[in-house]
């Protein structure tokens, strides 16, 4: 009986070796707990979906010119007069060559998603390499570094990427590179301060007198005490460089035909919006609520991260 | 004080050096140049007109009486319209947008501090979440997207408010006439106010829970001494931070603003110039954006050190 | 005659957090007389500031008070802030723990003053700028007129405190309510605000409540003590009963766990260990580290920062040495310097016949088997993504790379349960332990490796009473166990004493004297140290109020300042803020007692 007894002992000891509640189990369960964010990541991946499976199972496709179907309302606009009866459906109506806005507007969703998420990616990248750079090796470097980023950030930077736009002929790689190199300044500013604040902590202290190398205590200590912020900077980045792409896309710079975006439409239906005002809200309505959840996740995830008396 | 200010404005030089260097080249980089889209000259009529202009010379040549003349003050002719120098469409396009932009940020500052005070001290509460949700609008929604809605509900409908019917011009500037500048003014500064507001009202609530405020609460202080006398210089501090980037978003939305209200000011310029390869003019705008945001940067440093006794004498 | 300046009665406060509500004070009922002082003691999370921050009316938003308060017959809980506003700054006063932040940055000392004066008072300008300076003399601030015009950071830690303390007398306040306004504070600056404080206390009749954890500080100025734990008020009595004939059990336990200076060796407490051993393993001469700093001005010289400036001594095996000092003493980096986390200026470190300098960085690291550091935050020095066994093994996984994933772990275990922590908790996280649990892992980090030496950095300051008590013990147990030999940093001079065999005081990068634990209490010679020994406050009233002072004028000088390592020798002193100044030599008295030259006291 006491062997049993103590063989029970022993896996229920080891059972008890209980797995400890650790920093982002924390987080996560503060942010499920966020509402507004939980509604907001829905959101957004509903959108996504759309975006992604929506033009195939369309009737049209996101470029079929049909004269006969020019600027007619959505089926279901209250006013009549604008509406065309000319068959088939269009949800969200057509526009000035009379393509059907539906299609576009998920069409132009997969594009400035795709921009969104590929500039983040890239700001990501050079502002991660570049600020834990500068953080970690401080002194001269730091320096030389950062003044390089102060000089960069006082230029209105939309300006040098508008000119590089119009340099490189609206090319469309370019695109991504221009606008995430926008954002990386900030990016970088964030990863150096988290870097510098990190590394001044005891714990780095600790890892060094318990015979660590410098790239251990990078690898293993740094970088993921500096996810955190980095995160909440990225879900914040991405609505930034939707942005961007569609103010570069109103000006005429961004995306061209025959592809489109959410810019390229809320220009198209800015310039409609007299006589056809479905032309401008429906990509404009889905451009705010994609960057309202951004925005919100964005808050929750800082909320959740680094909870202070709110 | 004064060591610190000139040290500032040592450092900025350079960096407008930098940028007129840089902007210079990249412009000369890009393939084709300004009378590429004209119809075919005869080549000793294109060989003096290139002439002319400078452009058969070395681009390193080209940069060097480019800077030459820029010191002098002469920004070149604008390649484009060709009956008038860069410094003549400037001086044209300046006012107006200096007087949008000012128009802007006044009211950007005034509002988004207002706003945002009043979040903080009611924290939590109904006025504290409206503020905080209109600034999330402002925020969200872009300028170009702003502009064409505002622009049909007071300009193409028309709004009846308080019993006064609302209409305003749809686009123009009139010479600055004050109804075609409430549209654009308010457009501009939207996004500027939301972020100033959140800023504001975010810096605020720390402060009001840091431990000298406690301190200022146990010397028995009204709540309003409190907060004008001993959190408001506090809280302000990143807003003063942020003064830099802030007018430089301004400009940013100009672009549009200018384009969507038809409004002859250089931001207009700016794009067209770009579009057409109007080097010059381009780069000259370029300068006058650049300088002027670093001065503000310079100012809302200084100002900075005013406000906070303890960077005054720290490197 | 003249009832009790304030009377609580069943207060009780309560939080709601997003974890919960937290019920910080339970049913407190206290009085407090006029011109008494009380004290009131505790350990974290007792409630005691949060039921003096109650009584103000300057609990946070989330926090609600229940009960009764009146100041001189009437209520004054939860009444409405323009009432509560007439009070608070004029009769009832607060002062608090960290003078730095506790003072608005952007106005001058001067005007916070006058603010209060003109508030209460309706003083014209030119009256209230008077007594401001009259106040500010009151506590001792030399040149009142010119630090009017200074803002709270070109102030020195104990001068800020002292403007707090004049800012809260300068109406005339029938209470003064401290909460922990010397903890923040090196040991000698807070023996003189104490003074100011019992000065004061004798002179304008005030009635002081002092909060503290520190039972000595408490013993030296109060009349009535209350001792609190977890929200409630368990004991309360006069200063002789509770000090002498303590009843509660946390009481007696608190009291015990107090390291005392005067009194090292007590029943139950660890004391080191007596050792044979001769030999030699560590032997620093001369060490000097200086720091490169930026001057002042546009056109600034860099001057040297001095932390280390010459400091020679030698460890025996299995021997403790304990290094005593105040901020800026260098003690710290002199700790990082002989491990080789800090490079060295001059001067040589050799371990067991092996000079650190001369050695290859990678031999540098495996050295750092034999000698380990334990720091002063719990919490700050461990890794909060990592668990606790993450912690622990890291050391192992790089210093012994040849052992298995299994032998590693059961090392681990192995040195958990000797630090008294709960083998199943090796998959857990620093966040979810207490302060105490968490300096045991650091301790169990620093001795997985078993190393020949390791340096305890103030690894007990930041630790309540009780758990200290039961961390030294742990530690001198380490070491007696595995006949290793410690250097021990602190700034608490009990605490050294007691499990240090011998001492070493530092001054300014210096040393100004190093004696064993008897001699350098009995036989002080340095008027530093002296200075030092007469400020530790001693757990107990009699002697402490019996005690004479030596006091050292001041506050702590710059470290940049060359003429401060002189403040001893002035008759050697050029007085140049910049210029190369004497060095006084280390004399020795009396075998193993060395003493740097000073003038005669």
């Amino acid at each position: 009986m006491s062997l049993t007894a103590d063989r029970t002992a022993e896996l229920v000891g080891r059972a008890l070796d209980l797995k400890g509640r650790s920093l982002w189990e924390d987080a996560r369960r503060r942010l499920f707990r966020n509402r507004a964010a939980v509604v907001s990541i829905v959101t957004l991946g509903a959108i996504a979906l759309a975006a992604v499976f929506g033009p195939f199972l369309l009737a049209y496709p996101y470029d079929y010119i049909d004269y006969s179907v020019v600027s007619c309302a959505p089926d279901w606009w209250p006013d009549p007069s604008v509406l065309c009866n000319a068959g088939g459906t269009h949800w969200f109506g057509t526009d000035s060559v009379g393509r059907d806005l539906l299609v576009r507007t998920l069409y132009g969703a997969r594009v400035s998603l795709a921009v969104g998420l590929i500039a983040t990616l890239v700001s990501l990248v050079i502002g991660v390499t570049y600020g834990a750079t500068a953080g970690y090796l401080g002194g001269r470097i730091d320096e030389l570094l950062m003044r390089f980023v102060d000089v960069l950030y006082s230029i209105p930077y939309i300006f040098l990427v508008i000119i590089l736009m119009v340099i490189f002929n609206r090319n469309f790689f370019l695109l991504f590179v221009a606008i995430g190199a926008v954002e990386w300044l900030t990016m970088a500013r964030i990863v150096r301060g988290q870097t510098l604040s990190i590394k001044q902590k005891e714990f780095i202290e600790a890892a060094r007198a318990s015979g660590v190398n410098d790239f251990g205590i990078i690898a293993r200590h740094i970088i993921p005490n500096v996810f955190g912020p980095v995160i909440v900077y990225v879900t914040l980045t991405v609505p930034a460089s939707i942005l961007a792409e569609s103010f570069l896309s109103f000006l005429g710079l961004g995306i061209q035909e025959p592809l489109t975006s959410w810019g390229v439409l809320i220009s198209e239906g800015a310039n409609q919006m007299e006589t056809a005002p479905w032309m401008l809200i429906f990509p404009a309505l889905f451009m705010a609520i994609t960057l309202f959840c951004f925005n919100f996740i964005g808050d929750g995830l800082r909320d959740a991260l680094d909870p202070k008396d709110r | 004080m004064l060591s610190y200010a000139i040290r500032r404005l040592l450092g900025a030089i350079p960096t407008l050096f930098i940028i007129i260097t840089v902007a210079f080249f990249m412009m000369r980089i890009a393939p084709g140049g300004p009378f590429d889209s004209q119809r075919r000259l005869p080549p000793e009529i294109e060989h003096n007109i290139k002439a002319a202009y400078d452009l058969d010379k070395p681009v390193y040549q080209q940069y060097l009486i480019y800077l030459g003349k820029l010191a002098r003050g002469d920004l070149g002719p604008s390649y484009k319209n060709k009956d008038f120098s860069v410094s003549e469409l400037i001086a044209d396009g300046l006012p107006v947008s200096a007087k949008l932009g000012l128009s802007a940020i006044i009211l950007a500052v005034a509002f988004g501090l207002t706003m945002g005070t009043i979040a903080a001290l009611r924290q939590n509460n109904a006025a504290d979440y409206s503020i905080m949700s209109l600034a999330m609008i402002g925020i969200t929604i872009p300028t170009f997207v702003m502009a064409p809605i505002l622009t049909l509900i007071f300009g193409v409908y028309g709004v009846s408010l308080f019993g006064y019917d609302i209409s305003l011009p749809v686009g123009g500037w009139n010479g600055g006439a004050l109804r075609n500048m409430i549209l654009p003014v308010i457009v501009l500064s939207l996004p500027q106010i939301a972020v100033i507001a959140r800023l504001t009202r975010g810096s605020m609530v720390e402060v009001l829970h840091s431990n000298y405020v406690r301190t200022a609460r146990a010397k028995g202080l009204s709540s309003v001494q409190v907060v004008v006398r001993h959190a408001l210089r506090a809280a302000v501090l990143p807003l003063v931070s942020y003064l830099g980037p802030a007018i430089a978003g301004i400009l940013t939305g100009s672009l549009v603003v200018e384009q969507i209200f038809g409004i002859p000011g250089i931001g207009r310029y700016f794009v067209q110039g770009a579009l057409n390869r109007d080097y010059t003019l381009v780069l000259g705008v370029l300068i006058y954006y650049a300088t002027f945001v670093i001065l503000l940067n310079l100012l809302a440093d200084i100002l900075y050190a005013v406000l906070d006794p303890r960077v005054r004498y720290a490197r | 005659m003249a009832g009790p300046i304030l009377e609580v009665a069943n207060l009780n406060v309560e939080f709601t957090t997003p974890d919960g509500n937290v019920h910080a004070v339970r049913d407190a009922s206290f009085h407090i007389e006029e011109s008494e002082c009380l004290g009131v003691v505790g350990e974290s999370g007792s409630g005691k500031s949060q039921l003096f921050l109650a009584t103000t009316g300057l609990l946070s938003a989330n926090g609600k008070a229940t009960g009764s308060v009146k100041y001189r017959g009437s209520e004054i809980l939860n009444i409405s802030q323009p009432k509560l506003n007439k009070l608070r700054g004029s009769k009832i006063t607060m002062i608090f723990q960290d003078p730095l932040t506790s003072l608005t940055p952007h106005m001058t000392v001067g005007a916070q003053i006058i603010e209060s004066l003109r508030t209460h008072s309706g003083l014209p300008y030119g009256e209230a700028e008077k007594r401001a300076m009259e106040v500010l003399e009151l506590v001792r601030i030399p040149e009142a007129a010119r630090r009017m015009r200074q803002f709270p950071h070109e102030l020195s830690g104990g001068m800020r405190q002292r403007v707090m303390i004049a800012m809260a007398t300068a109406c005339g306040p029938d209470l003064l309510i401290a909460d922990e306004p010397t903890t923040a504070l090196d040991v000698t600056v807070q023996a003189q605000i104490l003074e100011i404080m019992r000065d004061l206390k004798n002179e304008l009749k005030t009635a002081i409540v002092l909060v503290s954890h520190d039972m000595g500080v408490i013993a030296g100025i109060a009349d009535r003590v209350q001792v609190m734990r977890d929200g409630d008020i368990v004991e309360a009595g006069g200063i002789e009963d509770i000090f002498y004939r303590p009843r509660h059990d946390y009481t007696k336990m608190l009291l015990d766990a107090m390291p005392r200076l005067d009194n090292p060796d007590r029943k139950g407490h660890a004391t080191p260990a007596p050792t044979a051993k001769p030999d030699v393993l560590l032997n620093v001469d001369d060490l000097k580290v200086y720091f490169p700093v930026r001057g002042r001005g546009l056109f600034a010289k860099p001057k040297s920062l001095r932390a280390v400036d010459g400091v020679s001594f030698t460890l025996h095996q299995g021997e403790t040495l304990g290094i005593v000092g105040e901020s800026g003493c260098g003690k710290s980096t002199l700790a990082r310097t002989v491990l080789t986390l800090l490079p060295k200026t001059d001067g040589t470190v050799v371990w067991m016949t092996r000079d650190l300098s001369q050695i290859s960085e990678s031999d540098q690291r495996l050295l750092r088997k034999e000698l380990q550091i334990v720091f002063q935050d719990p919490l700050a020095s461990l890794d909060p993504r990592m668990t606790i066994g993450e912690s622990i093994s890291e050391p192992l996984r790089m210093l012994e790379p040849d052992l298995t994933r299994d032998q590693i772990k059961s090392r681990v275990r192995e040195i958990m349960q000797q630090v008294g922590l709960e083998a199943g908790w090796i998959n857990r996280y620093p966040h979810e332990f207490s302060g105490g649990q968490n300096q045991r892992v650091g301790i169990a980090r620093a001795m997985v490796v078993k190393p020949k030496l390791v340096i305890c950095d103030e690894a007990v300051s930041a630790l309540d009473v009780s758990i200290q008590a039961q961390i030294i013990d742990l530690i001198v147990k380490l070491q007696a166990d595995s006949g290793m030999s410690m250097i021990f940093i602190s700034h608490d001079l009990s605490v050294v004493r007691q499990i240090s065999h011998r001492v070493m005081v530092l001054y300014l990068g210096r040393v100004v004297e190093f004696a064993d634990r008897e001699t350098i209490y009995k036989d002080a010679r340095h008027p530093y140290t002296r200075a030092l020994i007469s400020a530790v406050p001693i757990p107990d009233p009699k002697a402490e109020r019996a005690k004479q002072r030596v006091r050292l004028s001041g506050d702590l000088p710059s470290p940049l300042d060359t003429r401060a390592q002189l403040s001893f020798l002035k008759s050697k002193l050029i007085d140049d803020f910049d210029a190369e100044q004497y060095r006084p030599k280390l004399i020795e008295v009396a075998p193993g007692h060395l003493v740097a030259e000073h003038d005669p006291v």
